[in-house]
């Protein structure tokens, strides 16, 4: 049994030590918002967040996660209360498919508490590993700059989802 | 219609502009800046973008987000940081009023303009062997660059490098002028290699280990020193590639990038390579003839490329213990979890391992890699933490860092689990300080 503390829940996992955390999330977690692109780290539809840090959890052994904090997208807001990034991603449209969008959110989160004011070059240069087919990147770009205001407008106590269309 | 008037409003602008400009000239009583660009003959300038990618010069002289060559990257000296200057044609923050006579002088001597002795940061000590011509065409180069304002930040150096006299010193001990010598027992393309390999190329700037003074230990050249908290391995018959390189290798590894039998260029050595991909394919050649002469394969390390290529073979084919997601429920607490072969299995073995039959990768052997088999484990941890991505807008081998998905003593793991499986060099002893030192600096 291995001990993973995910998005702010204890869970204990049955599983070898060397399962990529993708699998667990996916396959004994229930929480498939984490999706499987590549396997090898090379695509970024996997990102969660690990202690804050945007990773690669397909390629993220459990054995590398006891007593460390995983969130995933399903930790960011729900379909009825969504996140402040998830919220921007739907008013920009910044999904085609969608395969690749619970990964760019995750990673943008990690940027976004990290700084909370990126300039577009903090953002292209941070999602860099994320990639999307479908070409939505400029609405993607978008989306994590409507969030980053959302965010402090939040901060600033001004308390309302600036939600426009 | 409409094309017409643009064209006209576009002329009108131009005019307006050139009456402005010599309206300024005239109540300044100076003549606008001439573009330098009609001072230059073309093709010497062009000889001189060959030559300058050879030397790598912007690497040095170009600093994150500033303009090509406008200096003010910071480089670590021995005795503190020195910031690169300023070589555009800016008449006040670069080197505009330079004479040529004077950027040779700066090459051969290390000298500036005034005659101050200047940091061996600039690594004269290897352009004194450049020709003349070579140096001139350069200067037609960076002197038909666009100019930038941009003005270094004061060198934060400490006592007793502080004081410039100090370099007079420096350079009575260390510092013989002089041009490169042909040697005329060796083929002339061998002379060429040496000459861009010894002189511009500068390659023992980082190869050669350094003495306390900061000065290249000539009585080990090419053993193997320190470029900015990498290790740049030894190119001579310490060289540690369990397999000899051959020249038609280092060619591949200097103009590639990349060669299958050895490795994939990382850390301060991308920069080397992007540089070398705008210089004449036969002077890379030339290079690589001349360094793979150096690192003559070494005789005690007597074993040869069949057994080399057998054992990283063997390595990279035997069972993973618990490869295969088959596997998994068998083998359940089967191996420790802080292990650094659950780690390997977790995050490596994905790609670094040949048996799962995933072809969409096809890494370098471990086995037969230089960072592996390396005299400390600095590269390796450099690779682990940070990955391997190719320049942007470049194509090129990918690797993620895993900086955030691996805790410090999973890195000390799985970085001593891989020396110890996929190397015979004996382990290293130095690996959880090494990366402590090296946490944090991972670049995406």
């Amino acid at each position: 049994m291995i001990e993973l503390n995910v998005n702010g829940r204890p869970q204990a996992v049955d599983a070898d030590p060397a399962t990529p955390l993708l699998y667990v999330l996916r396959d004994h977690l229930a929480l498939n918002g984490a999706k499987f692109g590549c396997g090898l780290g090379q695509c970024g539809a996997c990102t969660v967040m690990i202690d804050g840090k945007a990773a690669f959890s397909c390629v993220t052994p459990i054995s590398a996660l006891p007593g460390r904090k995983i969130t995933t997208v399903e930790g960011l807001g729900t379909a009825d209360n969504p996140g402040p990034l998830q919220q921007a991603f739907i008013d920009e449209q910044a999904a085609q498919c969608g395969y690749c969008i619970a990964g760019m959110i995750m990673r943008a989160q990690a940027l976004l508490e990290a700084n909370p004011s990126p300039t577009d070059d903090d953002i292209r240069r941070h999602m860099m590993p994320n990639l999307c087919r479908c070409g939505t990147h400029m609405r993607i770009v978008r989306a994590v700059q409507r969030a980053a205001r959302t965010m402090k407008n939040v901060k600033n106590g001004a308390g309302v989802n600036v939600t426009t269309k | 219609m409409t094309v017409t008037m643009k064209t006209l409003i576009r002329l009108a602008r131009v005019a307006a502009l050139c009456v402005g400009g010599a309206l300024i000239a005239a109540l300044t009583g100076a003549a606008p800046a001439p573009s330098n660009d009609a001072k230059f003959d073309a093709t010497q300038a062009a000889k001189g973008a060959e030559l300058a990618a050879i030397g790598n010069c912007g690497s040095c002289h170009t600093a994150e987000d500033s303009k090509p060559y406008a200096g003010g990257r910071p480089l670590s000296a021995p005795f503190g940081t020195i910031y690169s200057t300023n070589i555009t044609p800016d008449p006040d923050a670069g080197i505009g009023k330079w004479s040529e006579a004077e950027f040779v002088r700066a090459m051969h001597d290390g000298v500036d303009r005034e005659g101050h002795d200047l940091y061996p940061a600039f690594p004269y000590d290897h352009f004194t062997k450049v020709t003349d011509d070579d140096v001139k065409a350069i200067y037609a180069f960076v002197m038909t660059r666009d100019p930038a304002r941009a003005q270094r930040p004061r060198n934060d150096l400490t006592f007793p490098a502080n004081f410039r006299a100090s370099l007079r010193a420096w350079k009575t001990l260390y510092f013989r002028a002089g041009r490169f010598e042909p040697d005329p027992t060796k083929s002339t393309q061998w002379n060429r290699g040496a000459y861009l390999a010894e002189g511009l190329g500068h390659c023992g700037a980082c190869h050669t280990p350094r003495n306390v003074l900061g000065a290249e230990k000539l009585s080990d050249a090419y053993g193997g020193g320190d470029a900015e908290r990498w290790l740049a391995p030894a190119m001579n018959e310490d060289s540690p590639a369990p397999l000899p390189w051959t020249a038609d290798e280092i060619f591949n590894y200097l103009r590639y990038g990349f060669d299958a039998r050895h490795g994939i260029a990382a850390g301060p050595m991308v920069d080397v390579v992007q540089n070398l991909a705008k210089a004449r394919e036969e002077d890379v050649r030339a290079i690589a003839v001349y360094i793979a002469d150096r690192m003559r394969r070494p005789v005690r390390q007597a074993k040869s490329n069949d057994e080399a290529n057998a054992f990283a073979q063997l390595q990279e084919s035997a069972a993973v213990p618990g490869m295969g997601r088959d596997a998994i429920p068998a083998r359940s607490g089967g191996v420790a979890s802080d292990s650094g072969a659950a780690v390997f299995e977790g995050a490596c073995a994905t790609c670094h391992y040949s048996g799962s039959g995933l072809q969409s990768t096809k890494p370098v052997p471990l086995a037969l890699t230089t960072s592996v088999n390396a005299p400390d484990p600095r590269n390796l941890i450099h690779v682990v933490q940070s990955g391997l991505w190719p320049a942007s807008g470049e194509k090129g081998a990918m690797m993620p860092g895993f900086a955030a998905e691996l805790t410090d003593d999973q890195l000390v793991a799985v970085v001593s689990y891989v020396r110890e499986r996929f190397s015979r060099q004996p382990p290293w002893h130095d690996v959880s300080q090494n990366v402590r030192a090296i946490r944090g600096t991972e670049r995406r």
